[in-house]
């Protein structure tokens, strides 16, 4: 099986502060992965070297044949200006960058792709709403509709549930599930085990380090559930210099 | 009576009427990076810009007189060299933008006013800090049109990645590279911009026709392109107001046309539709759904 992802002894930190550690590990192609961990386990910051907004403090990610353009992320806390005068519409257009470029005109096709993607997600008759006046489950649905149209061959996701009610998170799992059955890598940082259990086929337990990954039922078990947070307090300590940094 | 007031200084003075077209020229250059300043929270960036420029204006005034060309290309070397020095400070260091702007513009003005407190008498002070909208040459006129022309074409260009970068930064950074140069470009026409409303308005009062109507439309559109069509139509009509006010009582123009403008600013306060002081006391019915 090929992979999306290759951790090669991936290192990312804040400040030289590692929040990821010396990671290591395959994600393979296709894969619907739920990344999990106690609070500072090095989740987001993982996805934020995926991404490339963080430069690894020491190791690196070999992504196979995926180039950068191929990867959508939508992060914990979208950085979406509320206040912005655009309609949903605008927004979800946003996902057709990567066609359309900063500069090249709409198309009816493209108008059309944009309507299905916003029907997907169950945002019918919102098209001409300001973002503004969305509420947090109907602005994360818009931000699914911008994915959809992204295109992409590995999607990240950074706690996509958090603050969306049952039906909301029901009708986002099954846009992720799309995305499974098309062949598409998915990674999702999630918290509600239960969740992972029903609709992740594998997981990813960090706890700054590696803990287990793997076919979920045997990453989810209560012994590495409590080594992660074991693992996590022993993070608390005063720190050390180690890796190149080191003197 | 009315064709006294409103037309005839305007068919008597060809100073007023190359006033005039001067206001219009920066009034439809400088009002849309206006909206975009206000859209991106970065209102008081463009003041900071007006005050750093005014070395680079100094030192071109001492070396070639009021040689237009000299002053415009001081202005803008000294206003980009404060916006680069800015960003290239935030990309790099643990300092926010706003700090490191203010850092470099403060000493950018205090360098300013030392040259030209030095080197200058105050009345060349005023002249750099106040504008002299009456005294537009054709000269003037054609490098005002020539820079405001050239600043509506590349926000028309960039229209797309500068939405993008002020409504959601973080995805554009995701899918694309041009993030940096649409802050970039932009800083650059904000510094333009106010190149050119400088010479008619002075450093000080360029930035007002920047940002004063752009905060009166929105009290009174919502879409972009209606917000940029309501801040241009109150900057020229301020113009037109500011410029009769100033010669039927004699008063200084570029202040005129600004307190105009803020006379149009503080009435949408009021009586704006889109969340002013009479809509929040006398709501509308709100829809069905």
């Amino acid at each position: 099986m090929t992979y999306a992802l290759q951790f090669q002894g991936l290192t990312l930190g804040y400040d030289r502060h590692p929040a990821v550690h010396r990671l290591r590990g395959e994600i393979a192609e296709g894969s619907l992965t739920a990344i999990v961990g106690p609070n500072g386990a090095g989740k987001s910051t993982m996805l934020k070297g995926v991404i490339g907004t963080l430069r690894p403090l020491e190791g690196g990610i070999d992504f196979g044949g995926l180039t950068r353009s191929e990867i959508a992320y939508l992060p914990q806390q979208s950085d979406v200006d509320r206040s912005f005068p655009i309609v949903v519409a605008d927004l979800v257009t946003m996902g057709l960058w990567r066609e359309i470029g900063g500069f090249a005109g709409l198309r009816a096709a493209h108008h059309a792709r944009v309507a299905e993607a916003i029907a997907a997600v169950g945002l019918e008759g919102f098209e001409k709403r300001p973002i503004g006046s969305l509420s947090g489950g109907q602005i994360q649905r818009a931000l699914f509709a911008r994915l959809l149209l992204q295109d992409a061959r590995l999607v990240l996701l950074d706690e996509p549930f958090t603050a969306v009610d049952a039906k909301t998170m029901a009708d986002l799992i099954g846009v992720v599930q799309r995305w499974h059955g098309e062949g598409r890598t998915v990674l999702a940082v999630l918290h509600d085990f239960d969740t992972v259990r029903d609709h992740f086929p594998r997981t990813m337990m960090l706890a700054r380090e590696l803990v287990a990954h793997g076919p979920t039922a045997q990453v989810l078990t209560a012994e590495n559930q409590f080594r992660a947070r074991q693992m996590c307090e022993a993070c608390a300590g005063p720190p050390h210099t180690c890796g190149r940094n080191a003197a | 009576m009315i064709w006294e007031f409103l037309v005839q200084p305007f068919a008597d003075y060809g100073f007023m009427r190359r006033a005039l077209m001067g206001c219009i020229a920066i009034s439809v250059g400088a009002t849309p990076v206006g909206v975009f300043l206000m859209l991106r929270r970065m209102s008081l960036t463009g003041d900071a810009m007006a005050h750093a420029i005014l070395p680079g204006a100094a030192v071109g005034y001492l070396i070639a007189g009021l040689s237009l060309g000299a002053m415009t290309i001081g202005g803008l070397i000294a206003g980009m060299t404060v916006a680069l020095l800015a960003g290239f400070v935030t990309r790099v260091t643990a300092l926010r933008e706003d700090t490191s702007l203010a850092a470099f513009y403060l000493i950018s003005l205090a360098v300013g006013v030392l040259i030209v407190s030095t080197r200058g008498s105050n009345v060349d002070l005023m002249r750099v800090l106040f504008g002299t909208v009456l005294a537009l040459d054709d000269a003037a006129l054609v490098l005002l049109s020539s820079i405001t022309s050239v600043s509506v074409f590349a926000l028309a260009v960039l229209f797309r990645p500068l939405v993008l970068e002020c409504a959601d930064p973080q995805f554009l950074r995701s899918v694309s590279g041009l993030s940096a140069m649409a802050h970039f470009t932009f800083l650059a026409l904000v510094v333009l911009n106010l190149v050119a409303g400088f010479h008619a308005l002075g450093t000080l009062m360029a930035v007002g026709i920047m940002i004063l109507p752009a905060a009166a439309a929105r009290f009174w559109a919502v879409g972009i392109g209606a917000l940029i069509a309501v801040a241009v139509s109150v900057a020229m009509l301020s113009s037109l107001v500011g410029l009769l006010v100033s010669y039927h009582f004699s008063l200084p123009s570029g202040p005129a046309i600004i307190l105009v403008a803020g006379l149009a600013y503080a009435l949408s306060l009021v009586f704006g539709p889109v969340g002013g002081l009479a809509e929040r006391v006398f709501p509308r019915r709100y829809l069905e759904a």
